[in-house]
């Protein structure tokens, strides 16, 4: 299968990639490798891994990161209260206390452990500590776990590993190394456009094109957190239960529901109506 | 396409050149690369070199800044494209030794030519030039840029990033009596233990420890560059520069007639669009200074999101303003209630007999937890101990 193959068949879960996306994707299916994704919050990199495991029809286990990440919480835990009722009731021995009844898995050896290979979204890596990190190189080279009173868990089948980042602190060269690389920016006026086309089937054409347009405006003016994609599709979402056909009719309801897309105070205040009027004239 | 030197040994030889390439341009690359690289093309349809360059890039790039220059490099290699210098006889690529002030000749601006030539002694076939690829494209705007990044040359900026990393260190090193938990501590968390042993029947299976956690004090500086302070202006937005480099909570601003935020611009990993950034920034740099003004516009503005109960304020400025003295007085006083402690650097106060005379520095007195003399790089570092005790 080629990348445009893949292309095709993500476009046709309704994710629309661009060219060098679904290559990066296309190599890490081809070469058994991570990808990272890195690129501003709300661009998608996250429903890339739903995508692709819609597209692989298998699991997709996810892994949110988070500071102060754990291996209780990423790997495994032992159920200690059902060890424990065990030994009242019935007197368990060690060993049947330390099997596989009594584990708990958590995201990374429960997707190792998979008979089918699973994608795995290992989501903003830059959150967990860097002690993680390093624990996370192991795995991802390995595809091994080792569990001191079971033994070493193998992967059966290597899940396809996603990780996405924000940018929240620097990840370490050797993390980079190991992964392929995508930078996933906003998309162009014509990716967006086909990215609501594909999510709001039933939106007038005229609408869809000037909600794209506004939107790719406002990304250029100087705001805090420029609207992502989501941002835009919940606007979208919001004008066609409001009704409104057409930008430039109801400027006081498009005004109002900008709150769909300017998440801070100081964005607010950074697109009042004259800004807002401009904008939408250029697309109206 | 690309013109094959004789002495090319195929595809493997061009890809170790390409990778070699990439590493003179910044990247970061084992040799693993390559056949990792051989391997890719494998997967994709390698004659076509639109499909070509989009797996080698996510194969080969590991961060934003890589993925932005890739294609240009790769036109460079492949196509002979991009701004290279006239490469007439071979873009054949040679793995050079460690070179890895890579952009220095365009950076001092000496003849990058003469650069590459040392690289390629004995050559003779006229191939010194543009031998490597490399691109040259960014040294005209380099030039242009030159006037800060001449206020900012390299050993005054080493200077005054260690002053500024002692100074951070002096104020930053304070730790809370209360200990919180960690993954390791002195202390044993007994009520972590009990509440965790609880789940084991009431054994202290699991031991959790606390620690006394640091708690860093945030530094904030503003810095003058208005038309009197000219002079100081080299040193201040060095040791500003080592603020920011030495500590990833520090936050900072320049102000003349108006205030701007430079803590994006000073943090970039690339010193030279750094510079670039602050000259564009510093757009009426050595005019006239609004002390209140700017000051208040902070406390309007950032203040609210910058200062808290753990914030040191650093002013760097002479104190000659050209705005009523009462407003910088309620401007300091807004931003003392708000923050820990509020400093005052004063080039000036280096001078023998010099008293705070001036308007503006006069009715800033009172709102200043110190006022204390900084002129030189040595006096910036010799203030560490009056920080020690902020």
């Amino acid at each position: 299968m080629s990348h445009l193959a893949l292309r095709e068949r993500l476009a046709r879960v309704g994710y629309v990639a661009d060219e060098s996306l679904a290559m990066a994707l296309h190599l890490a299916l081809a070469l058994g490798r991570p990808l990272l994704l890195e690129g501003p919050a709300g661009v998608g990199k996250t429903e890339i891994a739903k995508a692709l495991a819609e597209v692989q029809e298998t699991r997709l286990i996810r892994l949110q990161c988070y500071e102060g990440l754990d291996t209780s919480h990423a790997i495994y835990e032992w159920n200690y209260q059902r060890q424990l009722l065990a030994i009242r009731a019935e007197g368990a021995s060690e060993e049947a206390l330390f099997s596989d009844k009594y584990l708990l898995k958590r995201p990374l050896l429960e997707a190792i452990s998979q008979d089918v290979a699973p994608v795995l979204l290992i989501d903003e890596i830059d959150r967990a500590d860097e002690e993680f990190e390093a624990y996370l190189l192991e795995i991802l080279s390995e595809f091994q776990i080792s569990i001191p009173e079971l033994g070493t868990v193998k992967a059966k089948a290597r899940p396809v590993v996603v990780l996405t980042a924000n940018g929240t602190r620097d990840l370490s060269d050797a993390l980079r190394r190991r992964c392929l690389y995508s930078y996933v920016d906003y998309p162009d006026r014509e990716t967006e456009l086909a990215i609501l086309r594909k999510r709001a089937p039933g939106l007038e054409p005229q609408l869809a094109a000037q909600i794209v347009g506004v939107v790719q405006g406002l990304r250029r003016e100087d705001l805090e957190k420029k609207p992502g994609i989501a941002e835009m599709l919940d606007w979208a979402a919001a004008l066609a239960g409001l009704g409104i056909n057409d930008l430039a009719d109801d400027r006081g309801a498009v005004q109002a529901t900008l709150v769909c897309l300017l998440k801070t105070a100081a964005d607010r205040d950074a697109a009042p109506v004259e800004v807002m009027d401009r904008i939408i004239g250029k697309v109206a | 396409m690309t013109r094959f030197p004789s002495r090319a040994q195929g595809v493997a030889d061009r890809m170790a050149g390409f990778v070699a390439h990439l590493r003179m341009n910044g990247l970061k690359l084992g040799p693993g690369e390559t056949a990792e690289a051989l391997a890719a093309l494998g997967a994709v349809e390698a004659t076509d070199p639109g499909a070509a360059r989009l797996a080698l890039r996510a194969l080969l790039v590991p961060d934003a800044e890589g993925w932005r220059k890739f294609d240009d490099l790769f036109g460079a290699y492949w196509f002979n494209a991009g701004k290279q210098r006239a490469a007439t006889s071979s873009a054949h690529v040679r793995v050079q030794s460690a070179r890895p002030t890579l952009w220095r000749p365009h950076l001092d601006g000496e003849d990058g030519a003469e650069a590459a030539g040392e690289t390629t002694p004995g050559d003779g076939d006229g191939a010194a030039e543009g031998v490597d690829g490399r691109l040259i494209a960014t040294r005209t705007e380099n030039l242009r840029k030159r006037d800060l990044r001449e206020l900012m040359d390299e050993d005054s900026l080493r200077a005054a990033e260690r002053a500024a990393r002692d100074l951070a260190r002096a104020i930053r090193d304070q730790r809370s009596r209360r200990r919180k938990r960690a993954l390791r501590g002195p202390a044993l968390d007994l009520r972590r233990i009990q509440r965790a042993s609880l789940a084991r029947g009431g054994e202290p299976i699991d031991l959790f420890r606390k620690a006394r956690p640091d708690r860093p004090m945030r530094i904030v500086a503003l810095c003058d560059v208005s038309g009197s302070m000219t002079v100081y202006a080299r040193v201040f937005l060095a040791f500003v520069k080592g603020l920011i480099d030495v500590d990833t909570k520090a936050d900072a601003y320049l102000f003349h007639t108006r205030l701007i935020r430079i803590t994006a611009a000073l943090r970039d990993h690339d010193s030279l669009r750094a510079a670039g950034r602050l000259s564009l920034m510093a757009e009426g740099f050595g005019g006239g200074t609004d002390i209140g003004g700017a000051l208040n516009a902070f406390a309007d503005t950032y203040a609210a999101q910058a200062l808290n109960g753990r914030t040191v304020v650093i002013v760097l400025s002479d104190g000659y303003c050209t705005g009523a003295p009462k407003a910088l007085a309620g401007a300091l006083a807004r931003i003392k209630r708000k923050a820990r402690r509020v400093v005052w650097l004063n080039p000036l106060l280096g001078w023998r007999d010099y008293a705070p005379v001036a308007a503006g520095m006069s009715a800033a007195m009172p709102y200043l937890d110190a006022h204390l003399p900084a002129n030189t790089i040595e006096a910036l570092a010799a203030l560490e101990p009056q920080f020690a005790k902020l």
